[in-house]
């Protein structure tokens, strides 16, 4: 039962240049026992903090997991630094619970934005896979943002679009396109919403009136990410649950959203510094 | 018949005192407290033990140190035999020496204790222990008795890296049987690395040193390896492992249940130490791991843990650190030195107080606590006198870093991957007490995920439980096992 112990990157791939990319690395354990839903805990250097990130896919035949990363603070700077051939130091995974699939769902809508789409696509991949009919919403502010609309395109039944500048599908955020769909179809078993906050909260809104069962995927801060630190907690229907453990998925009408967001804000401060501190000393170097 | 003439005891030395970085430089550093004996202070205070022909310190070690023979040796200046005796059961000693409840156990055992200071056993052993712990343990004395040749179809998995599996490895590799330790985090040690701090238990200096002289003895370690999530018990009896040690902990932090519990600024002792600790958040930025600096800290718990988070959190530069207990200091279940320190270091004991609500600004920034002032009542059940709160009398203390230190539960990552493992009531695994086995053939547990959030020292008693049965079934326990 040796687990993985060099995780090499096979392939690196730009998808909004200097903004996000997706790794396909290699895990072949992790590959194994990894399910829609499932997140990894990384570290990328010895003084490296522990970072979590969602599963975007996986091929468990060719031992590899695919990550897809937003650049916005130190770590993920110097996850970008990386490129094909380079090792990540620590791989942890797979974590939290996989996605609740049942074969019997109806149809499910799926809704990704921001990099939330690359863990979107995996969940959405399991749906279809379990015989689900699914269809993608995908949004972003213009056409070149949006992020795995062909993938997506190969096994939905639809994949609709929505960007703030009308540059690709609809003019607008995935919630009109999310309202639309709901009005008009009568079909839909379960939604899954995966993105930023605000707009896992808005999904969330715009299903309540359906009473459509509502998956949202959470981000919360995670350090060891195996239940032990209790950073990742959120407030569910009143109760204290661990996004690392008891998640990351919860009913998205029972998140506390705002909660979820001010805890997001506790190192922003930090954050910042460690980036400031990181850039400085690169230019030094 | 006559009386026989008693002998004129000689009266007793008084207990040799440790020397210890002095408070006031000590809250500057991450540097260890404690200093250790010298060679002479160890030889006095070692001269002070009877020898009792029967040693009742034996009966309350959880690991059986043979602790007058290492003793004696010591009381003869025989550094080297002391640490081989110690050896012979205790695979970490440089740890125990340091961490062990000594005043609950060996040394609350000792005869001494009765009418006077009983000999400082965790001393000694750590003194025994420190000058050898840059010594490989297969070297010891050029002997390399203790490094039995690894027969690799004797394989033994170990879910966990903390005491109680370090115990196990240490115990099985030095019978022949191949030992594999898989590590969820990414460094070894389990609560050694992320949950006691660097001022009472040097990482580098000892846990690292007493891990890779069982690296020595062929055990191999696998870190980022989540039971339950990588790999389930089953695919390890696939790979070959005759016997599997669950050792992972008890994980999963408790909470106050009061308003306000989820800001920013309140954090579980776990998330706190595990940023200091494992994180190295002390030494952010040039670590990345970030934790919050804070001028008014309030520590919530009376136990070890409360004491190592107050202490960190003073060596982190905060003004005024606070340990809110609903008890007085004499009722915390922490080690006397511990809190001895902490005072002294200037830790504010809070007692008779529990915590009712915490407010924060509009940021979600914790800013305050709201606090219930408690007395002492009526003895209950256990014949401990219960705290009641005193009616109107609450107040309000300034903190913007809380941290939570009331214990765990269990942990579900593994055991709710694992139907077959039966739970006893509180939610931790059930194993047979004499053996430490599940109830699955062949599997075996100990420390907290058994009895929930306990001391290294038990741990490594429930590791050397589950290791005597585990050879005796492999075939390759020793003589006197």
């Amino acid at each position: 039962m040796n687990a993985d112990k060099t995780f090499t990157i096979l392939d690196k791939e730009q998808l909004i240049p200097g903004q996000t990319s997706k790794l396909v690395v290699s895990a072949p354990q992790i590959a194994l026992k990894a399910k829609p839903g499932n997140f990894v805990i990384l570290r990328i250097a010895e003084k490296g903090e522990r970072i979590p990130l969602t599963i975007a896919d996986t091929d468990p035949e060719a031992g590899t997991i695919t990550m897809v990363y937003l650049v916005m603070g130190k770590s993920t700077a110097m996850l970008d630094e990386l490129d094909k051939g380079d090792e990540i130091l620590d791989l942890c995974g797979p974590l939290g619970k996989p996605t609740h699939i049942s074969t019997e769902a109806g149809t499910v809508v799926c809704v990704g934005g921001g990099t939330g789409v690359a863990a979107m696509h995996h969940i959405a991949k399991g749906h279809h896979r379990a015989g689900n009919k699914v269809v993608a919403v995908i949004g972003a502010r213009s056409k070149d943002l949006l992020l795995f609309e062909r993938e997506l395109g190969q096994f939905c039944d639809k994949v609709l679009i929505a960007t703030n500048d009308g540059s690709a599908g609809v003019q607008g955020f995935v919630t009109g396109v999310l309202q639309d769909y709901l009005e008009n179809e009568s079909d839909i078993g379960e939604v899954v919403a995966v993105g930023p906050v605000p707009m896992m909260a808005a999904v969330a809104e715009t299903t309540r009136p359906f009473e459509v069962k509502t998956t949202v995927s959470l981000n919360s801060i995670m350090l060891d990410g195996i239940g032990m630190c209790g950073a990742c907690r959120v407030t569910v229907a009143g109760d204290t649950r661990f996004a690392c453990v008891d998640g990351p998925e919860f009913d998205g009408h029972e998140v506390d959203f705002t909660e979820l967001s001010n805890r997001l804000a506790a190192f922003k401060t930090m954050e910042q510094a460690a980036h400031d501190h990181y850039c400085k000393c690169k230019c030094d170097d | 018949m006559t009386e026989p003439i008693k002998k004129k005891k000689k009266p007793l030395a008084p207990r040799v005192p440790m020397p210890n970085q002095p408070p006031a430089e000590r809250v500057k550093n991450f540097e260890e407290v404690a200093l250790g004996y010298t060679y002479e202070l160890a030889v006095n205070e070692a001269r002070r033990c009877l020898q009792c022909k029967k040693p009742l310190c034996v009966k309350g070690c959880p690991v059986e140190v043979p602790i007058p023979q290492f003793i004696a040796h010591l009381a003869e200046g025989n550094v080297g035999l002391a640490y081989e005796t110690i050896k012979t059961t205790n695979s970490l000693p440089a740890i125990c020496g340091r961490v062990c409840p000594q005043e609950n156990q060996c040394e609350g055992a000792c005869i001494l204790n009765k009418k006077d200071q009983p000999i400082a056993i965790g001393r000694l052993e750590r003194f025994a222990a420190d000058q050898y712990v840059h010594i490989d343990a297969c070297d010891l004395l050029t002997g390399r008795r203790d490094c039995v040749p690894v027969d690799p179809s004797k394989r033994v998995a170990c879910i966990g890296s903390g005491p109680s599996s370090l115990t196990v490895a240490g115990y099985l590799s030095s019978r022949g049987v191949k030992v594999t330790v898989f590590e969820a985090l990414h460094e070894v040690g389990g609560v050694l690395v992320y949950g006691i701090p660097e001022f009472r238990l040097p990482k580098d200096r000892i846990v690292a040193k007493e891990i890779s002289a069982l690296g020595l003895q062929e055990v191999e370690f696998v870190t980022n390896s989540v039971g339950g999530k990588t790999f389930s018990i089953q695919d390890l009896f696939d790979r070959g492992y005759q016997a599997v040690f669950i050792g992972v902990g008890a994980g999963l932090p408790k909470f106050l249940n009061i308003p306000g519990e989820n800001q920013n600024g309140v954090y579980t002792s776990n998330e706190y130490l595990t940023r200091v600790n494992l994180g190295r958040a002390y030494d952010f930025p040039n670590y990345d791991t970030p934790v919050i600096r804070a001028k008014n800290v309030t520590v919530y718990g009376g136990g070890n843990v409360a004491m190592d988070a107050a202490r960190t959190a003073l060596r982190l530069g905060a003004e005024s650190v606070r340990v809110v207990y609903r008890r007085t200091v004499a009722d915390m279940p922490a080690r006397r030195e511990e809190i001895e320190h902490a005072e002294e270091e200037g830790v504010i004991m809070e007692t008779l107080a529990a915590p009712l609500a915490f407010s924060g600004d509009d940021r979600f920034n914790l800013t305050s606590v709201k606090l219930q002032r408690m007395e002492l009542g009526e003895p209950d059940a256990s014949g401990r006198r219960s705290p009641v709160p005193v009616e109107g009398a609450t107040y309000e203390l300034d903190t913007d870093l809380a941290i939570i230190a009331v214990g765990t539960r269990a942990n579900p990552l593994l055991i709710s991957n694992e139907p077959e493992l039966k739970l006893n009531d509180w939610g931790y695994v059930q194993v047979d007490e004499k053996t430490g086995e599940t109830s699955i053939p062949n599997v075996f547990a100990g420390g907290d995920i058994v009895t929930g959030a306990a001391t290294v020292i038990l741990a490594m008693g429930a590791g050397r439980r589950a290791s005597k049965c585990i050879a005796k079934r492999l075939g390759c326990e020793r003589e006197g096992d």
